[in-house]
């Protein structure tokens, strides 16, 4: 038989020496040593920045066919909707459309904040012509063009630019050729990253351009295993640990519904929402506070006590 | 009741602890397991997450990228940043089976799971600091989770310079704060004793 014990009453049983303060600093010295230990022996990963200039270096083609995806308005970036622009409401769950009730807070329009507006500041008379005659069209002769050139590019496969004899893509060849030298010379970074405040901390434009890249910017994180199919969010380039914390939201994305389903980060957001909220009425919750009664780990954690050693 | 603030404030803090349970030489005899070292494990992870954070805060962002010394910085807080992890896992698993919300502890227990989540988001916004590849993909796959549920129009995880302010000004002060509060929970309650036969005290009461 053991000492009952009512846990809302303050202890008045046997005690043991304790020294909080040293129990710390040993701690703090202990893992202080653990953590320059494993550093010393495994170090940590830094797998280098990408750029626009190293996409268009690298994948020249990627990056003409992405380009001219922003002016077709067929890329990622250009159907994205809130908090971006307006092409689309977003990702919902019933009537909850948190998503479009956010509204457009960050304004980008891929065609003009990647294309237009970096070529009618660049010093290069052929992209500014180009960009001029593409303003004076209508947005269904731009689209035309585009979408145009979008297929040329396609059946080129290995092409960064297709002639244009009969002037079926209007200055849109023009305008991916400069778009593609000025970012090769590394200018399309310094205007992207400048083009809202001179000082360069914010890299919403550069990066939402990239992640539109599917043959450089998807590719290359394919191949350090972070893609969205491969636990990507809780892995780290290289075999070092990531965030393996985050290893339910990651488990989600793999399976049905949510893998299929075009509201999936809604879905996986809202649900790990519902699961932290679970977890902290933990006391509350009928079946699983009964839990620890059922499964008597704690007579493992306390069996000096329950053996009445102490 | 005081109408005073000082008074009340008073009162509800200095007046409301006793030094000895603040800063306590004994503990219940029932403390005598090794499941305790994991909460004072993970303090101490924390305060090595500070430390090496602080260091890497001094020389810049990009420091780390170039200089030996700034790559090993880099690597202790990696790697203070796992073991946090592991040793906060292990010590919320250890409370629920010691169903450590009894005698009315279900504030210490919230304060917990508050302090995780705290600690998901400090993890992750130093993530997209990294300025390197690794930051710069989980930057652009988070946004749409963020983006999905509205908060992304306020917290844009391709900012980089928001995230820098958020993981080393912020959310520090606030993960330490939870902590702060966290603990003081628990010197007031006590530690949780064991689980008793009685089944009357059994719950949450």
């Amino acid at each position: 038989m053991t000492m009952k014990v009512d846990p809302s009453v303050k202890w008045s049983g046997p005690t043991r020496p304790y020294d909080l303060i040293k129990e710390l600093a040993v701690a703090v010295l202990v893992i202080g040593l653990l953590a320059a230990g494993l550093s010393f022996l495994f170090s940590s990963p830094d797998e280098k920045a990408v750029t626009l200039k190293s996409w268009a270096q690298t994948n020249p083609v990627d990056f003409a066919q992405t380009a001219t995806g922003e002016l077709a308005g067929t890329t990622t970036s250009a159907s994205y909707g809130p908090p971006y622009n307006k092409a689309a409401s977003g990702q919902h769950f019933g009537i909850l459309k948190l998503q479009d009730w956010s509204g457009v807070r960050i304004p980008i329009n891929p065609a003009k904040s990647f294309v237009l507006n970096p070529l009618a500041s660049y010093n290069d008379v052929a992209g500014q012509d180009a960009v001029v005659t593409w303003n004076a069209a209508t947005a269904d002769q731009q689209t035309a063009w585009a979408t145009g050139y979008a297929d040329a590019l396609g059946k080129a496969k290995d092409a960064t630019a297709v002639a244009d004899p009969s002037n079926l893509y209007g200055p849109v060849p023009t305008l991916i050729t400069s778009l593609l030298n000025m970012a090769k010379g590394g200018a399309l970074d310094g205007s992207l990253l400048t083009s809202d405040s001179t000082l360069p901390t914010n890299f919403t434009k550069p990066l939402l351009f990239l992640a539109d890249s599917e043959g450089y910017f998807a590719a290359k994180a394919e191949e350090q295993h972070l893609g969205g199919g491969q636990w990507g969010v809780m892995n780290e380039t290289g075999s070092w640990p990531g965030q393996s914390w985050l290893w339910l939201f990651s488990f989600w994305y793999q399976v049905d519904p949510f893998k299929s389903s075009d509201n999936a980060d809604t879905l996986v957001m809202l649900l790990m929402g519902l699961f932290t909220l679970l977890l902290a009425l933990v006391p509350v919750l009928p079946v699983i506070r009964k839990i620890p009664y059922k499964i008597p780990i704690h007579r493992l954690i306390w069996k000096d006590w329950y053996n009445k050693k102490l | 009741m005081s109408t005073s603030w000082t008074t009340r404030v008073r009162k509800a803090t200095l007046e409301s602890y006793k030094p000895e349970d603040l800063l306590p030489d004994t503990q219940p005899a029932y403390v005598a397991s090794w499941i305790y070292i994991f909460g004072v494990a993970t303090i101490a992870a924390f305060v090595m997450l500070i430390a090496t954070g602080l260091w890497l805060t001094l020389e810049g962002p990009a420091w780390w990228h170039g200089s030996g010394v700034g790559h090993f910085a880099n690597s202790m807080h990696l790697w203070s940043v796992e073991l946090f992890f592991v040793f906060m896992v292990v010590h919320l698993w250890g409370k629920f089976w010691m169903a450590a919300w009894r005698g009315r502890r279900i504030a210490t227990w919230v304060s917990g799971v508050v302090a995780f989540m705290a600690s998901l988001v400090t993890a992750f916004t130093g993530y997209l600091i990294q300025t390197n590849f690794d930051s710069q993909w989980i930057a652009t796959e988070a946004k749409d989770g963020f983006n999905s549920i509205g908060v992304g129009a306020f917290f844009n995880a391709l900012n980089t310079g928001q995230a820098i302010l958020l993981h080393v000004a912020l959310l520090p002060l606030v993960l330490g704060g939870i902590v702060v509060w966290h603990i003081i929970l628990i010197r007031r309650k006590g530690v949780v004793p064991p689980i008793d036969n009685d089944a009357t005290l059994e719950g949450s009461k």
